[in-house]
């Protein structure tokens, strides 16, 4: 028999004991794998079909659901996993490419868990967040290769050099491009809402800004893709800045896919295309096939927002990331956005999503290396995106030479994202990564707010608390300060582009 | 979002033992639940007693089991008083009473949870639909 089903991904363990058959589980799964037997008043449940989202577990009242990974095992064999014949059987059975969605969750190393960080220790003392000033404040933009002042008949000193446009950030973490539609109304609100509480920023990502959210339009950074969606001129003014998305972390390389089904009517208007259509943005931009391309973008851009406003390039991390950034800087960008391996995605191939790109530590590690090299790091501002996860990766990051750090994922697991990697199917349970308005109810914008500035405001204490302990008091005085970090179990080529020490090298 | 945990919630809060799997598993009759969700399409709706101030259901009650309690100000049933003629049933301008033909017939409706603090509908509701505020 060649065809064969899928295997099971996952077990659904009811325990019968506590299940009361109230059937919240059977109305919550967008995957229908809950169902109620009113003859024997049983629930039963399909675990053929469980994803792994984890909202039935969390409704039932009772605790009665547990999901648990599949026993049924392969026969033990390295090179040919699990995963590998599950994906053969699912191509053999379609014949169609592998789609998933968040990031690669192969087994890459994850350079963060090999890098430690510095204390103070008797020669230099340490600093205590809550007795004294710290400082995470930080801007986003382009700066002055020196600053003149000048001084009038009394002797009061003013400012003489222009400075270009700056987005000033309370926090050196903003919350990356998703747009409106491979993201809830509800999920977007959260964010806006979150990012202007927090005194930093989100990202439009290609969809457009609704019009609900020109409101929000100082705290937002409107992105242009190749697919130009929602892009005019109102669009443009909207926003606190301007990025230019060319490529993502996620599917470096490729374009995206909106699917006409999710494209409803808010979202093909703020899209500015008809609803029901699939909106698909060209792998490359049409219009810039070059450096000198890129910068007539930036300049025409520029110019429509007559230099109010920063300007940005986003670029995926991938081998000559360096040069294409030192190039970037030339083209006239006020910043550049770097996604790197683990950054995720509402869908993408899963081969590109696991197999392209370069981490980003490496990515941010050398670029800023590079650009101090060529003498024009000061000239743009780096923010590193794709797989920051925690405080301790922010800081990493920031003292392997990036201004601030994009973050999604985690954004989207403090809102209640189980990793199921299923955002493409458009049946997100938790109403985050779906358009069906059954479900996204299910995200109350007030709650998601106040989770997300929790998770902010935690990572602010922390970022706090270690910076202190290294003698620091202001999170851009740890930029680019290597001598903070050392490399644990790390190769001294991965030392050597990385630029840092191993441990107990003086 | 419709998974109706609220009435789940209240049926317990109701019952004997106020133990959810004891509720479920061993008492019968269950207590009806006082808070019902509304469904059509997608849109979901937990309907109680509003509390009105002008309670047309108190004005109408003829054993004088509804009343208002003087420190919460809350509309109560009094099931000892009630006898079961529906009129408050028929004059409720939300559908909030029910019949609870179970034993005496009597009018079932939202006590706002008595001594609990906040009602467990709020308290358990996942996605904070059920706000509870006096206007």
């Amino acid at each position: 028999m060649a065809k064969r089903p899928i295997p099971t991904e996952f077990i659904i363990d009811r325990d019968e004991n506590k299940c009361i058959s109230c059937q919240a589980c059977v109305r919550m799964c967008s995957n229908e794998v809950h169902s109620y037997d009113p003859e024997t008043n049983e629930v039963l449940s399909d675990s053929l079909k469980c994803i792994g989202c984890h909202f039935c577990e969390s409704i039932c009242p009772t605790h009665a659901i547990t999901i648990k990974r599949s026993q049924s095992e392969f026969k033990m064999n390295a090179n040919w996993s699990a995963g590998v014949i599950t994906n053969i059987v699912k191509q053999a059975e379609t014949g169609g490419v592998l789609l998933t969605g968040m990031g690669s969750d192969k087994k890459y190393p994850i350079y963060w868990d090999h890098i430690l960080l510095n204390a103070s220790q008797v020669t230099n003392p340490s600093i205590d967040p809550l007795r004294e000033p710290m400082e995470l404040r930080t801007y986003i933009g382009q700066k002055p290769d020196r600053i003149q002042l000048k001084s009038n008949k009394q002797g009061k000193l003013s400012l003489e050099s222009r400075l270009s446009p700056q987005l000033q950030l309370e926090v050196p973490i903003l919350f990356s491009a998703m747009s409106y539609g491979s993201i809830s109304f509800n999920a977007s609100k959260s964010i806006a809402n979150a990012a202007v509480q927090l005194g930093t920023y989100c990202n439009t990502g290609e969809g457009g800004l609704h019009k609900d959210f020109y409101q929000y339009g100082s705290n937002t950074i409107v992105q242009i893709a190749s697919g130009r969606f929602g892009v005019n001129r109102e669009y443009l003014e909207a926003g606190a800045a301007i990025e230019i998305k060319i490529g993502q972390g996620a599917k470096p390389g490729i374009g995206g896919h909106l699917p006409g089904e999710k494209v409803t009517a808010e979202i093909g208007r703020t899209r500015m295309i008809p609803s029901g259509t699939d909106a698909l943005s060209p792998a490359p931009h049409h219009d810039i096939y070059s450096i000198e391309d890129l910068k007539q973008l930036i300049f025409a851009l520029k110019e429509s927002i007559r230099y109010k406003k920063p300007v940005g390039v986003k670029i995926a991390a991938v081998h000559n990331v360096a040069a294409i950034a030192s190039g970037i800087v030339k083209a006239g960008a006020d910043f550049i956005s770097i996604d790197g391996l683990r950054g995720g995605t509402g869908a993408a191939p899963t081969v590109i999503r696991d197999n392209v790109g370069i981490p980003i530590e490496l990515a941010i590690a050398s670029v800023d290396q590079h650009l101090r090299v060529e003498g024009i790091r000061n000239q743009v501002s780096l923010i590193a995106a794709g797989g920051i996860r925690c405080s301790s990766d922010v800081i990493k990051a920031i003292a392997l030479g990036a201004d601030a750090v994009y973050i999604a994922t985690s954004a989207l697991v403090a809102m209640g994202c189980n990793l199921c990697q299923r955002c493409f199917t458009g049946k997100c349970n938790w109403g985050i990564a779906t358009q069906n308005p059954y479900l996204t109810k299910r995200l109350n914008p007030e709650i998601g707010q106040r989770r997300l500035v929790n998770l902010i405001n935690a990572w602010s204490m922390e970022i706090k608390e270690m910076l202190g302990g290294m003698g620091i008091n202001a999170i851009e005085s740890l930029r680019g300060n290597r001598e903070h970090l050392r490399g644990i179990a790390l190769s001294d080529t991965d030392l050597k582009i990385l630029g840092i020490k191993a441990v107990g090298e003086m | 979002m419709g998974c109706r945990l609220c009435e789940i919630h209240c049926i317990t809060q109701h019952s004997k033992t106020k133990n959810i799997i004891k509720t479920y598993k061993g008492e019968y009759p269950k207590p009806l639940p006082r808070i019902n969700v509304e469904e059509k399409g997608y849109v979901n709706f937990a309907l109680q007693c509003r509390h009105c101030e002008d309670a047309p259901c108190l004005e109408t009650c003829i054993t004088g089991a509804m009343y208002r309690d003087d420190k919460t100000g809350a509309v109560l049933c009094n099931e000892n008083k009630c006898v079961g003629c529906w009129m408050c049933i028929m004059v409720c301008p939300f559908g909030a009473i029910s019949r609870n033909m179970e034993g005496k017939k009597v009018a079932s409706k939202c006590d706002l949870c008595g001594e609990e603090e906040i009602p467990v509908c709020v308290k358990h509701c996942p996605n904070e639909a059920i706000v509870f505020k006096e206007e």
